[in-house]
């Protein structure tokens, strides 16, 4: 081991590598700390919150009331505190390091937003008070609504749904409302066919398919694009609808976007469009234009609501006018009195083909996309995609001559995309790779999606880093791509090595699922 | 533009390397039709103040539950949320993390999940839980299409204590995949009706409880019945502190329960975001939807947590997945999970007790009202009381008078035939001055 002059190790993955040498005696390490499950920290018996005992007269329950424990352990204040604070240390962050997940827009999260969330008049009002009490609330939706509508150049939104996939079931079932009505008007066979590129997220295969669609892929060209002539090829009447992406999942502008339209629209067909990299064009291109009938909005991607751990999400629908009719309750809409909502499939939504969910949809996403929207301005977002695609060309600039790039040529749009041809013969994989990136700092960027490229790495930036940290970024996977070409192999087989935790071995998980604490025998005894 | 830290400089700079000549050139690919020339027709970006100033302008405009006397439910409650669980919520690491994905740098996450599993599975007297669905309506849909799934049969039943809106929900799901939704009219206490809908295709009998007016019920015969027939009991929650002091859905022999959990963590935010608990018998598990955390090793023994089981995913399984969810409701299982952890057993039954104490005392209140009928028998937090003239009417004078006194059934159904039916609930944040003006407000527009 090499020694600096006061005796410390230079090489920094000696030091870290040998926790299993030098374990520590309470498992923690430096600033990091181990951390048990609340369930394993004892306070059977404990509360955190002070709440006066109540009258105990439960009579008009009868044998309703629940005598067994329940098996909930309690935490102080303080505990509970340092709890979270330690398992939040365990997490990598947006608001810690470039988080360059492809396809999920991971970018800088305002704070204004959360504080404008928070104000009671948004935060404390409920659902089903009457509709004249929450005339702001409608308000907001309304002026978020004209927001989304402008942007996209479309004509109508469904506020309600709850997240990407939701939305995506919002639009398919709209798609499917059009198509009853129209069979119900004029006859004609069922449409039962969804096509989709073979590049699409899960997500719409798996929508499509829900929704008792068959699925049927749609090949693509050797530059990335949805091959028009096998498109046309499966175009029918049978086809409901397509389902594309665009941006594409391999960072791509679809350049045949609108013979695409043309083409779904002449055998009667309607055009979805995956929402999921709007932030690639947002003020630039309006999906209207290009012909599209029913895209979702993905608010925690291009609308900065944060993705808080996995949700809660947002993701409105903008439709076409051929399918605003069949819009899910409730809609907002300018009555005598004021705003207000419809929430009955009566009247001018008598065609609304259902609800999507209880009350009125994700009002605190809401509240945070609209902040986001004022503060950037018509001007803001235009030159939010501009950067979002500067920022994912030049991380593909200057990558390309160590790495692969999945299509080289032309630009791409606010993500960029190689495949693994690099690592070909290095004994490193993709996941290796990723799991190396993580011991610089980095979280990973998508791996092995979409699945139409090899070894796939799709890496979105987006415009919210500096470029000084594209620097940074850029600069350490060219050391560790020519350190992977040079042999280095354990650097990643045995990554990461710095982080919280290891390798962890998936495989045993899901042979046999520990889906949650069980007591050990002396806690059985102690909780009874 | 605060949010944009590139400088005209480093655009320069960037291009330079990219070998592009400007930034349009990255936009080559984009039809020249479909180009937009200049931003669009909305207003340009404004600063923290301007932006503070409209949005508390159009807050100002709505009336916050807190400042009233305030007896709103029917699927969302108010309660108190230690000021604890929005501090840790807003941690960096959790508030702008993405879904676990990777392990390693993602078991805060992931721990809290599996903490979040464990407690739901408590509650609700179940083996095992998801890591949340979107909320309680869609909760209780994908529970149906799971039924589905299970039984190979195609046909549910929902109870007549059933929320609309999740019946609507359902309904609209159902319809979607072809299943047969039989809902039986709104009925006050007469869960019991389902088991005669029991048929040799049915999936599922959908019963909430406490339901829609606040009825709790023993479900353990409708679920033998189902069970009998070779369906499954699916139990709907709509409000968690329940939890503490009725009767588990599992102790019931539920096969599924889908709940709402905003009670516990979370503010009412007009609708959104919430926190779908989803909890079913461990022999389901393949058949369930959404994320599951589970307990692993790392590559050096120690205990760390995944996310598993995802070949039922959509990311895998595309066409053939159990559900076609992806982001769930992460940061509102987190705020559950912490609200949880420090109620504890102790805490969580004081809450549920003071809850049921102050719907004892409204009750009391709105009996000597005259002309007002209590019509719910075993309550929990909530009751319907039918009023000697229409509730949506009721609700807006007494709004105009500082009181926000309920939910009027027609706002939910108005078909039911219930329009003089006013759902009323009361929670730790009642107070007992409350219930009096509540009492005095309604004698007063009520007299003739």
């Amino acid at each position: 081991m090499s020694m600096n002059p006061v005796g410390r190790p230079t090489r920094p993955e000696v030091a870290a590598t040998n926790d299993s040498v030098h374990p520590t005696l309470t498992g923690g390490r430096g600033l990091l700390q181990d951390e048990p499950l609340i369930f394993e920290l004892g306070g059977w018996d404990k509360t955190g919150v002070d709440l006066p005992e109540a009258g105990g007269d439960t009579s008009v329950l009868g044998d309703l009331v629940r005598a067994e424990p329940i098996g909930l352990p309690g935490l102080s204040e303080p505990e509970a505190m340092r709890h979270y604070v330690r398992l939040s240390q365990k997490n990598h962050a947006i608001d810690l390091a470039l988080y360059p997940l492809g396809s999920c827009t991971m970018k800088h999260n305002p704070r204004l937003n959360e504080k404008a969330a928070r104000y009671p008049g948004f935060s404390d009002i409920h659902p089903l008070q009457p509709q004249s009490t929450v005339q702001g609330a409608l308000e907001l939706m309304d002026r978020l609504a004209h927001w989304l509508k402008t942007l996209t150049g479309m004509p109508a939104v469904a506020l309600s749904p709850k997240a990407g996939a939701h939305g995506e079931l919002c639009g398919l079932l709209a798609i499917r409302a059009a198509h009853e009505a129209k069979v119900a008007r004029e006859g004609g066979a069922r449409r039962t066919t969804v096509l989709t590129p073979t590049s699409a997220h899960g997500t719409n295969p798996a929508t499509a398919a829900f929704v008792g669609y068959q699925v049927q892929e749609i090949a693509q060209t050797a530059d990335g694009r949805v091959d028009l002539a096998d498109l046309e090829a499966k175009l029918g009447p049978h086809v409901a609808a397509i389902m594309v992406t665009n941006p594409n999942t391999c960072g791509l502008f679809e350049r045949d976007i609108l013979e695409i339209a043309r083409l779904t629209h002449a055998v009667g067909a309607y055009f979805y469009c995956d929402g999921a990299n709007f932030n690639a064009i947002v003020g630039r291109v309006r999906p209207g234009d290009l012909g599209v009938d029913a895209m979702h909005i993905n608010l925690h991607k291009t609308f900065s609501t944060p993705h808080g751990g996995g949700g809660p999400g947002a993701g409105p629908v903008v439709l076409s006018q051929a399918l605003a009719p069949f819009a899910p309750v409730p809609w907002v809409v300018h009555g005598a009195d004021g705003l207000q909502l419809l929430e009955q499939p009566e009247g001018e939504a008598a065609d609304a083909f259902g609800r999507m969910c209880a009350f009125h949809g994700q009002m605190g996403m809401f509240v945070r996309a609209y902040a986001y929207m004022l503060s950037h301005g018509a001007d803001g977002l235009r030159q939010a995609a501009e950067d979002a695609v500067l920022n994912a060309n030049y991380v593909k600039a200057r990558l390309s001559d160590v790495m692969t790039a999945a299509f080289p040529d032309g630009p791409c749009m606010h993500e960029a995309l190689f495949d693994d041809r690099w690592l070909e013969g290095t004994g490193v994989t993709t996941l290796d790779f990723a799991k190396a990136m993580i011991d610089e700092g980095f979280h990973p960027m998508t791996m092995y999606f979409p699945l139409v490229v090899h070894g796939a790495m799709l890496i979105e930036p987006t415009e919210t880093e500096p470029k000084h940290e594209l620097d940074r970024f850029t600069d350490t996977l060219r050391v560790l791509a020519e350190a992977a070409k040079a042999g280095e192999v354990e650097r990643f087989k045995g990554a990461p090595y710095h982080a919280p935790l290891r390798r962890l071995d998936e495989t045993a998980a899901a042979r046999k699922p520990r889906l949650r604490w069980t007591p050990p025998p002396a806690h059985a005894i102690a909780a009874e | 533009m605060r949010y944009l830290p590139l400088t005209p400089e480093d655009r320069r700079d960037m291009l330079g390397v990219i070998g592009a000549p400007s930034v349009d050139a990255l936009f080559a690919d984009v039809p020249t039709a479909a180009r937009l020339p200049g931003p669009v027709d909305l207003p340009r970006h404004q600063g923290e103040l301007e932006v503070e100033r409209e949005l508390l302008t159009l807050a100002a405009r709505n009336r916050v539950a807190g400042q009233y006397p305030f007896f709103c439910g029917a699927g969302a409650y108010r309660h108190h949320v230690p000021a604890t669980v929005d501090h840790l919520i807003q941690r960096s690491e959790f508030l702008t993390s993405y879904t676990p994905y990777q392990p390693e740098i993602s078991q805060g996450t992931l721990q809290v999940l599996f903490e979040f599993q464990t407690q739901v599975a408590a509650l609700t007297g179940m083996e095992v839980a998801n890591a949340s669905l979107y909320e309680g309506s869609t909760a209780a849909a994908e529970a149906v299409m799971m039924a589905s799934r299970i039984t190979r049969r195609n046909k549910a039943v929902l109870s007549p204590g059933l929320h609309p809106h999740y019946a609507e929900t359902v309904q609209t799901l159902a319809h979607a995949v072809g299943m047969e939704i039989e809902r039986l009219p709104l009925a006050i206490d007469a869960e019991a009706e389902v088991v005669s809908h029991i048929g040799p295709d049915t999936a599922c009998v959908v019963v909430q409880t406490p339901n829609l007016f606040g009825a709790a019920t023993d479900v353990t015969a409708i679920g033998e019945a189902a069970r009998a027939a070779g369906a499954l009991l699916i139990v709907v929650v709509t409000e968690a502190v329940s939890f503490g002091l009725l009767k588990s859905p599992g102790a019931m022999g539920a096969d599924i329960v889908a709940a709402e959990g905003q009670s516990i963590g979370n503010g009412l935010n007009f609708g959104g975001p919430y926190v779908g608990l989803f909890a079913f018998r461990e022999k389901f598990v393949r058949q369930a939807p959404g994320r599951l955390a589970g307990e692993t090793v790392d590559a050096d023994g120690r205990r760390g947590f995944v996310l598993t089981l995802s070949t039922r995913e959509q990311h895998i399984r595309r066409d053939k997945a159990t559900s076609n969810i992806c982001t769930n409701s992460g940061l509102c299982a987190l705020a559950f999970n912490i609200h949880m952890s420090l109620l504890g057993e102790t805490g969580l039954r004081r809450l549920a007790a003071l809850n049921h104490q102050q719907a004892r005392k409204l009750k009391a209140t709105l009996d000597a009202v005259p002309g007002v009928q209590v019509l719910t028998p075993r309550f929990f937090n909530e009751m319907a009381v039918r009023l000697p003239a229409p509730a949506a009417e009721v609700v807006e004078t007494l709004a105009g008078n500082g009181v926000l006194a309920g939910v009027p059934v027609s706002r939910l159904d108005p078909k039911a035939g219930m329009d003089d039916v006013l759902l009323v609930a009361a929670t730790e944040t009642t107070r007992d001055a409350d219930i009096e003006i509540l009492g005095r407000a309604l004698t007063r527009v009520l007299s003739p």
